[in-house]
């Protein structure tokens, strides 16, 4: 059995199963699914340790619809969770037994494309790569770029803030996002933003990105599309020293030229992802791939500075892509790391944030948590802007090996907080980080964050047992 | 005026005021206490006894500093370090007549950027954490120093823009960016708006992130790109922008060019009268329609950043007809109008904040119960 407990289920809700969803089949007639063959299929997210089979699973296919399902949600009492592509790592949108699972998979429409003002405005259960697909001929993309991509949700990372390796210059999906189209828990529809900058009034928008479905159901998204840039290359640069990495990045980052990406792998990571994808990596303490974009003169100008920066450091390997080729055999390796872990272990993937500074502290302290705990782990991660990716290593088919690990991840992201991090850069706190959030924010920090679901969710029924530690919301969950 | 000098202070005179029920108006550097609809008679409740830059890493793009800390303090601890805030904060001492020295904290709750804010993002975007006391004197912070972030909901954007109304700012912490290697404008002069807001659409839309798009019109106009980056990407995107286009004027460098983005960030073009001054984000492509229709009802002046998506406008009197007509003149494109320079009588007289759709304005309302139930933080002051 694993660590994170959930609520037990309200049995008056699961006593009225049939009346729920008979309300929702008139509500919504033919997007409601009940059979209970058919909901295991949304018994879990990306974490997959952790499965219940919903109540129910609505998919409408219009806005109104979304409107209309929320609102026999909110009359009868019943909890929801909204879900995307269902990929969260965070257990983000896992079902508990007396809830309905509100799904954007069939609110799939391009709605708008608009150039001259570079937006784009979708419904939420559209991919993010289909999103720079729809504009990429006419040389724009969107520039978020979690690794699940291909198949992750808007929905879900606006839900989440979604990342990306390519962050480091584009920044988040709030960064990104400039208006919603949301459904209150009530059914009444609220627009937020739009074509046009900043928000008069309060920053609703900021607030809502992020949120993890604790205040709406996001079902329409205005975000900014960019120009393509005309090119892009990366540098390989390895290190015996994970200090001297660290320093490396930090003078990069100070020198001027903004790097799209800044990826970092460690020695255990190098040697896996070596054995799978046969990228040519050195096998080395640290290694850094940094990307810059441009025109062919501008990437050989801001590589010149970077290479310099990184060979006054005495670096064990540093190489340029001399092609197409070569740049994505440098790319390669990282882009398999998951995939070559997965190969060989089980892996439980974090994402806590590190000050810069931090990072070779972080490291070395990680390496001794190692062992502490005897579990292996590998790390890869964004290290422009301090996002850590810890993969620990263990065996789901040894009992216990889930455990250790969860205790393991759960040390390493007090870690994070302690050097002045936090638990989660870019893959929500969902279940998996809940309760943990005590380690970061005093009891009056939750309450502030909790005051703002009071209002959105005065019933606290959207994506219940979720952010917010079980003990501390005990009173407003009910 | 109160002026604690420590957070606990500051929060234990909220604290009383809350239970006292008596408003507090909430300044940092006095500079900008003209925003907003004039304050019912408060007592003056001042961050400026919280000052100083508690962390700066450079290395880590990384600054945080008390929310009464003074820009000029700031920006020189950053420019020693050849580094800047990227959003470009509007310095309102000249359009609104204010002396005193711009704050931080007034900076976030203000949540105001200038002309580079298009490419980068908003003071919001760079905004890290903050911390803050609540209208019940409860201290509380969100998100901390660094970039990336999803611990928990975003309670630091929602301070932004919030003009203290959420809880007073005691410390911000603020992603900083290094200073560009090199920047230089190209100025096409003599263009119409419609001509010269093309112009700047058909720029963005390329790769060469442009830092800078403004359009000032006058007997001679000018149309004003300005580009940014390391020297030779300057000199490769000045090549193939002034390809875009025919009439290329002048390029602009060095002290010209500073003061020229300056005077485009401080409004300096509506400077020295006492005439209303409204800003207005629009979607860009109808910004000029927007204009021209102002320019015909009203006897409105305007000027254009960010492309057209940011029209300063200034009008012979602002009363709520007026205000009525600015905003229905955007409504059908999206986007709202902030009445920012204004007498008091005028300021009493209409909505300076776009009022909002009536279930947005409820959520506000209910944010703001949330966050300061005796409504004591800058009472009404954003009233719609």
């Amino acid at each position: 059995m694993s660590t994170i407990a959930m609520p037990v289920p309200d049995s008056d809700t699961l006593g009225r199963r049939d009346e729920i969803i008979d309300a929702l089949e008139a509500a919504v007639p033919g997007a409601v699914i009940s059979d209970p063959v058919e909901t295991r299929a949304y018994e879990c997210d990306a974490l997959t340790a952790y499965r219940c089979p919903p109540l129910a699973v609505v998919l409408p296919c219009k806005t109104e619809e979304v409107a209309a399902a929320m609102k026999v949600c909110f009359d009868l009492g019943v909890r929801v969770v909204p879900r995307g592509a269902g990929t969260s790592l965070a257990g983000g949108s896992l079902p508990t037994a007396d809830s309905i699972i509100l799904g954007t998979a069939r609110l799939t429409d391009v709605l708008e494309i608009d150039y001259d003002n570079r937006f784009i405005r979708v419904q939420t259960g559209v991919t993010n790569l289909s999103v720079t697909g729809a504009v990429e001929d006419d040389g724009f993309f969107y520039a978020p770029d979690p690794s699940s991509q291909l198949a992750c949700a808007i929905a879900g990372n606006i839900a989440m803030n979604s990342g990306g390796a390519h962050c480091l210059k584009y920044g988040v999906t709030t960064n990104n996002l400039i208006g919603v189209k949301i459904v209150m828990t009530d059914g009444e529809i609220v627009e937020v933003g739009g074509p046009h900058l900043d928000a008069s009034g309060l920053d609703i928008l900021g607030i809502i990105c992020g949120s993890e479905g604790q205040l709406g159901i996001v079902i329409e998204a205005t975000l900014k599309i960019l120009p393509k840039p005309e090119g892009a290359r990366p540098v390989l640069i390895g290190y015996d020293d994970a200090e001297v990495a660290g320093q490396c990045v930090a003078n990069i980052i100070k020198s001027g030229v903004l790097p799209v990406a800044i990826e970092y792998m460690d020695r255990p990571c190098i040697r896996v992802v070596e054995n799978f994808a046969k990228a040519g990596y050195p096998d080395c303490e640290a290694l850094l791939i940094v990307e810059v974009e441009g025109s062919e003169a501008e990437i050989a100008d801001q590589l010149t500075i970077i290479k310099d920066i990184a060979a006054a450091l005495n670096p064990v390997e540093l190489r340029e892509a001399q092609s197409a080729d070569e740049s994505a055999a440098i790319w390669k390796g990282r882009k398999s790391a998951f995939g070559a872990m997965g190969q060989i272990n089980d892996y439980m993937c974090l994402d806590g944030t590190v000050p810069l500074s931090e990072l070779p502290f972080t490291l070395k302290r990680i390496g001794e948590l190692s062992k502490e705990h005897e579990m292996d782990v590998a790390n890869v991660f964004h290290a422009g802007d301090g996002n850590m990716h810890p993969l620990i290593l263990f065996d789901a088919n040894q009992p216990g090996d889930l455990e250790r690990a969860e205790a393991f991840g759960a040390d390493i992201l007090k870690l994070c907080v302690q050097v002045g991090g936090c638990l989660t850069g870019e893959h929500g706190v969902g279940i998996e980080k809940r309760d943990l959030m005590t380690d970061q924010y005093s009891a009056e920090d939750l309450e502030a964050q909790m005051r703002v679901k009071d209002v959105f969710d005065p019933q606290w029924l959207l994506n219940p047992a979720k952010v917010f530690p079980l003990q501390v919301s005990a009173a407003r969950r009910g | 005026m109160d002026m604690p000098k420590t957070e606990a202070q500051l929060a234990a005179l909220i604290k009383q005021a809350h239970a006292d029920k008596t408003p507090l108006r909430i300044r940092g550097g006095g500079t900008r206490t003209d925003l907003g609809r004039p304050a019912q008679p408060a007592d003056v409740l001042s961050t400026q006894g919280l000052s100083g830059i508690t962390l700066y890493d450079p290395g880590a793009l990384t600054m945080i500093a008390q929310a009464g800390t003074s820009m000029a303090e700031i920006e020189t601890a950053l420019a020693a370090e050849n580094q800047m805030l990227a959003f470009e904060p509007i310095d309102y001492r000249g359009l609104l007549g204010s002396t005193g020295e711009p704050s931080i904290g007034g900076t976030v709750a203000t949540n105001i950027s200038g002309p580079r804010r298009m490419l980068v993002g908003a003071c919001r975007d760079f905004v890290m954490g903050v911390r803050f006391v609540t209208g019940e004197g409860d201290i509380v912070k969100s998100g901390g120093r660094v970039m990336k972030n999803v611990t928990g909901l975003d309670l630091s954007k929602l301070q932004c823009g919030a003009y203290g109304g959420l809880g007073v700012l005691t410390e911000v912490s603020m992603k900083v960016m290094p200073k560009p290697q090199a920047a230089m404008t190209l100025v096409f002069e003599g263009f119409t708006v419609e001509q010269g807001l093309a112009l700047l659409r058909k720029a963005l839309g390329t790769p060469f992130e442009l830092a800078g798009a403004a359009f000032l019109p006058g007997a001679t106009s000018r149309t004003c790109l300005r580009i940014e980056g390391l020297k030779t990407q300057v000199d490769y995107r000045t090549k193939n922008l002034t390809a875009l286009s025919s009439g290329l004027s002048k390029i602009v460098t060095g002290g010209e060019h500073d003061a020229l983005w300056k005077s485009i960030r401080d409004v300096v073009p509506f400077h020295g009268s006492n005439k209303p001054v409204w800003r207005l984000s629009v979607k860009p492509s109808a910004a000029a329609d927007i204009a021209a229709a102002l320019e015909t009802a009203l006897g409105a002046e305007a000027f254009f950043d960010w492309g057209g998506g940011l029209i300063w406008l200034q009008t012979p009197d602002a009363t709520a007809e007026i205000a009525q007509q600015i905003r229905a003149e955007i409504a059908p494109h999206g986007g709202y109008a902030t009445l920012i320079r204004g007498s008091v009588q005028q300021r009493a007289a209409l909505d300076v904040f776009q009022p909002q759709a009536p279930r947005l304005a409820k959520i506000s309302q209910q944010l703001r119960d949330q966050f300061d139930p005796a409504g004591v933080l800058n009472p009404s002051l954003m009233a719609a």
